[in-house]
């Protein structure tokens, strides 16, 4: 599956294996976002980005496909996490045309 | 419990949706869309140059407070020669209170560093796929019935769109970023303007006019040492013509006016 590292991490290509790590470490930020534990769901996010970036393959900048799952910025915050989780803020509405 | 992943997924999805709401036909689509992407790409070049005032300014702060640090190093160092522990005292006293500051400068030129860098980023996957987008919009446009078109304006769209939400994102925490660092670096001008805190650069603090006036005595003292030291040497050890006489006449008057 294809995976974005949101805040300008680019893209990767995953494998099942590395998806199966990927949703055990998910599962635990998420859980870390709903205690407030803001350094468990720094580490998480952090572990979430090092396996992407490390064992992914990278997609092409010039190649237009969609995501199947999306891992927040590890600097994200709780307040913005929970956010995340209820389905608002986060990701700014897109600038209109001028 | 709920992971994160799945969740950002969904909220960029719905966002980019509502923009494409707004379009009726492919074609329009597509250009409204297109039109969308050149100005996020404006808004990213805006961004990165914000956050490079920014640190620029908070770069020429740590400078202003490092010719500090080494002023008041040397002030300390004249109160001491001159026996005023107390103002050297003072003076280290200051000298520590801004390493603090360089310190915290320091952590916050280096964030707005990760932001510039991140930004760049984004900005370059941006380009890239805008010129995908911008050359498959055509090959849809002229090859496509309307039908598929619809469906393959679909998997373009959500491409870029999602590239769109992450740059977006990107800017906006670039923006607060940027906004904090200019706030605390406006607050360091006004304290110092106010004089709550001493601008430690100008010559106008009690401490610097005590050890200015110190060191101004000290040339005083100097200049008169040096002064009598070549009167001693450079007249003659007999009497100055008609001193003898004023001298003595001084003298008496300074008896007279006693015993009065």
């Amino acid at each position: 599956m294809i995976v974005r590292l949101l805040g300008g991490g680019g893209q990767y290509r995953i494998d099942d294996r590395l998806q199966a790590k990927l949703n055990e470490l998910d599962e635990q930020a998420g859980a870390a976002a709903e205690a407030g534990d803001e350094q468990a769901l720094r580490t998480a996010l952090e572990s979430m980005t090092e396996l992407v970036r490390d064992h992914g393959e990278a997609v092409a900048d010039d190649e237009l496909t969609a995501s199947d799952a999306i891992v927040p910025p590890t600097d994200v915050s709780i307040a913005e996490a929970r956010e995340l989780l209820a389905g608002e803020g986060l990701i700014p509405d897109l600038p209109a045309p001028g | 419990m709920p992971g994160l992943m799945s969740r950002a997924a969904t909220v960029i999805k719905a966002k980019f949706s509502k923009l494409l709401d707004r379009a009726e036909n492919p074609s329009e689509t597509l250009d409204y869309s297109y039109e969308r992407q050149l100005q996020l790409l404006q808004n990213v070049k805006r961004g990165v140059a914000d956050v490079v005032t920014s640190k620029k300014r908070l770069e020429l702060q740590t400078k202003t407070l490092e010719q500090s640090l080494v002023k008041l190093d040397t002030q300390a160092r004249e109160a001491l020669a001159q026996n005023r522990e107390d103002l050297a005292r003072q003076a280290l006293e200051r000298k520590a209170g801004i390493q603090g500051q360089l310190q915290d400068l320091d952590v916050q030129v280096k964030g707005l560093e990760e932001q510039q860098q991140k930004l760049v980023a984004s900005e370059k996957q941006l380009s890239a796929k805008i010129e995908a987008f911008r050359s498959q919009k055509e090959v849809i446009k002229a090859q496509y019935s309307a039908a598929e078109a619809q469906v393959r304006i679909g998997e373009a769209a959500t491409g870029i769109g999602e590239q769109m939400a992450d740059t977006g994102l990107a800017i906006q925490r670039a923006k607060d970023k940027t906004e904090q660092m200019q706030a605390r670096a406006s607050a360091i001008e006004e304290l110092t303007e106010s004089g709550a805190l001493d601008d430690f650069t100008s010559d106008s603090t009690a401490l610097d006019r005590e050890l200015s006036q110190m060191s101004q005595q000290g040339q005083v003292d100097r200049e008169l040492e040096a002064m009598k030291a070549e009167l001693g040497q450079g007249t003659p050890q007999g009497e100055l013509p008609g001193s003898s006489s004023a001298g003595t006449e001084g003298a008496a008057a300074e008896e007279e006016a006693k015993q009065q």
